[in-house]
Order: C-alpha cells, then structure tokens, then sequence
C-alpha cells in the first residue's frame, strides 16, 4: 500500500485514541471547533482543559513534523482573500450546525448520533458540490 | 494537575496524527472532495483509522455511569435532526470545499509556520463569533 495511505490510517488511529482519552477520561467530545468556541464563549472554570487540548494539538503539529519528520507540504500561491472567507464560512456554519469534521464525523458517528451522520453528509456533499462548481465549471481551485 | 497533562496528551495525540496522516495539506482535502476529477483517498484512511478505533469503544465507555476523572459526561442534548443542523453543516462544507481545511488542520497547521492557516484561523474565530452574536 502506498506510504501516505498507511500514514493516513496511522493518522486516523491517533485521532481515535485522543478521542476516546477524552471521552473515556474527561466524558467531553473532542470535537475541535466546540473547544475553540468554548473558550471565545469563556464560560466559568471551562477554559483551562480547552487551552490545554489546543496547546497540546499546536505541540502535536510540532513533534510530528519536527521530531518524527514527517513531510508535508504546503500550498503555495492561494488567494489570502479566499482563505479568509473559507475561514468565515467555516466558522459561521461549524457554530451554526455544532460542529466539524471531528465532532460530528469523529465522535458524533462514534455515539451512532443521527444528528452528527446527517451533518457530515450534507458538509461532505456541500464540499464536493463547491470544489466541482469552483475547480470544473470555474476553475478557480 | 494530572487531568490536564492526560488533556495536553490527548491534543497532542490528535495534533500529531493530523500531521501524520498528511490532513493539514489542504490539496488533499480538496482532492479527496474532487469526485469527478482526480481523485484523493486519503481522507477516507484517516476517518476509517479513526473511527474504527471510536465506534467499539465510545458504546463501551458510553456504558458506564460517569467518565474515569470527570464527575459526567458532557454529551450534546440535541438528538433530533433540525433545519440549523443542516444548514450550518451546508456553509461549513462551502468554506471547506473553498480552502481545503477544517478547524483541526487549520488550527494544528499553524505550528507549521505557514501562513494559510493564520488566515483561515482568523476568518474561522470571526465566523464562529459573528453567529454566536447573530443566530
């Protein structure tokens, strides 16, 4: 099997377990766009184990490119414009519709939650939806 | 104390395997959305990685009365579909589909010292505080 598959599947394993050490040890979802709304909510005594996750997924993308050197690579030459209103699209509907493609697709499909099933079919079919109108029909991805 | 490093351990576990399983390279996302052109699998691993390890033991641990060192489960309420659901999903996958990154690889890419994910970060803290304040 090609080498980025198995790091993939390796990838996937990791996030798995982080889920379940959330769940088994903390019973919180580890859905990432509920913990940074969680903390720009700031509700009483519920900030620190949120700053802690995302300290600890920053120092994740450290050690792994770093120290196990991993090679990724980044994109070079998209629009800053487009970025920024992706970003909005996906802060407005991740707040909107409670959650991504950890929370829904990672945990919620986990719990067998109807509502996290529904959302990562119609965020993936929206996905693919705009990259065929924006990479096909206007070629601009 | 000791919670909060297991937290720092479990971000660090799902930070690394963002990086691991290449899903901070928005090209892949954008490959692996891009059905009718080239297509790129790899998102497919990482969810199957992932959730073959969440399905078995989220029904286990689901089972028990309350978390090992917390004193409950703080679970969404909300078990019915709903038309917010649908529609928030629908703009996420809009902005996704657009860049190529979710908040996770988003967030976890900014460790990398590359500039797209500061732009998306911003633009994502924005959204999520524009429909906080106008939903």
């Amino acid at each position: 099997m090609n080498q980025i598959y198995i790091q993939a599947l390796t990838g996937g394993i990791l996030i798995g377990l982080s889920a379940v050490m959330m769940l088994w040890l903390h019973g919180r979802i580890a859905g990432i766009s509920g913990i940074v709304y969680g903390l720009l909510d700031h509700p009483k005594g519920d900030t620190a184990w949120r700053a802690t996750f995302l300290i600890g997924l920053l120092a994740g993308g450290v050690v792994v490119s770093q120290i196990i050197a991993v090679s990724v690579v980044p994109r070079e030459g998209f629009s800053n414009t487009l970025l920024l209103s992706a970003g909005l699209l996906v802060g407005i509907g991740t707040r909107v519709g409670g959650g991504c493609t950890s929370g829904h697709g990672v945990c919620g499909i986990a719990r067998l939650s109807k509502r996290s099933l529904l959302a990562t079919m119609v965020f993936m079919l929206s996905g693919i939806t705009t990259v065929f109108v924006g990479r096909h029909l206007l070629g601009v991805l | 104390m000791v919670n909060l490093v297991l937290i720092l351990l479990a971000g660090t576990l799902f930070g690394s395997g963002l990086v691991i399983s290449h899903m901070v390279e928005p090209q892949r996302i954008i490959g692996f959305l891009d059905i009718t052109g080239e297509w790129d699998p790899t998102l497919a691993f990482v969810m199957t990685g992932a959730l073959a390890v969440t399905l078995p033991t989220f029904r286990l641990i689901l089972r028990q009365t309350k978390p090992a060192l917390a004193s409950e489960f703080r679970l969404p309420t909300k078990t019915k579909p709903d038309p917010r659901l649908i529609i928030g999903a629908a703009i996420f996958g809009v902005g996704w589909g657009l860049a190529g990154y979710c908040p996770g690889p988003a967030l976890t890419a900014l460790s990398l010292g590359w500039q797209e994910p500061g732009w998306m970060v911003v633009g994502m803290l924005a959204g999520g505080w524009l429909a906080r304040r106008f939903t």
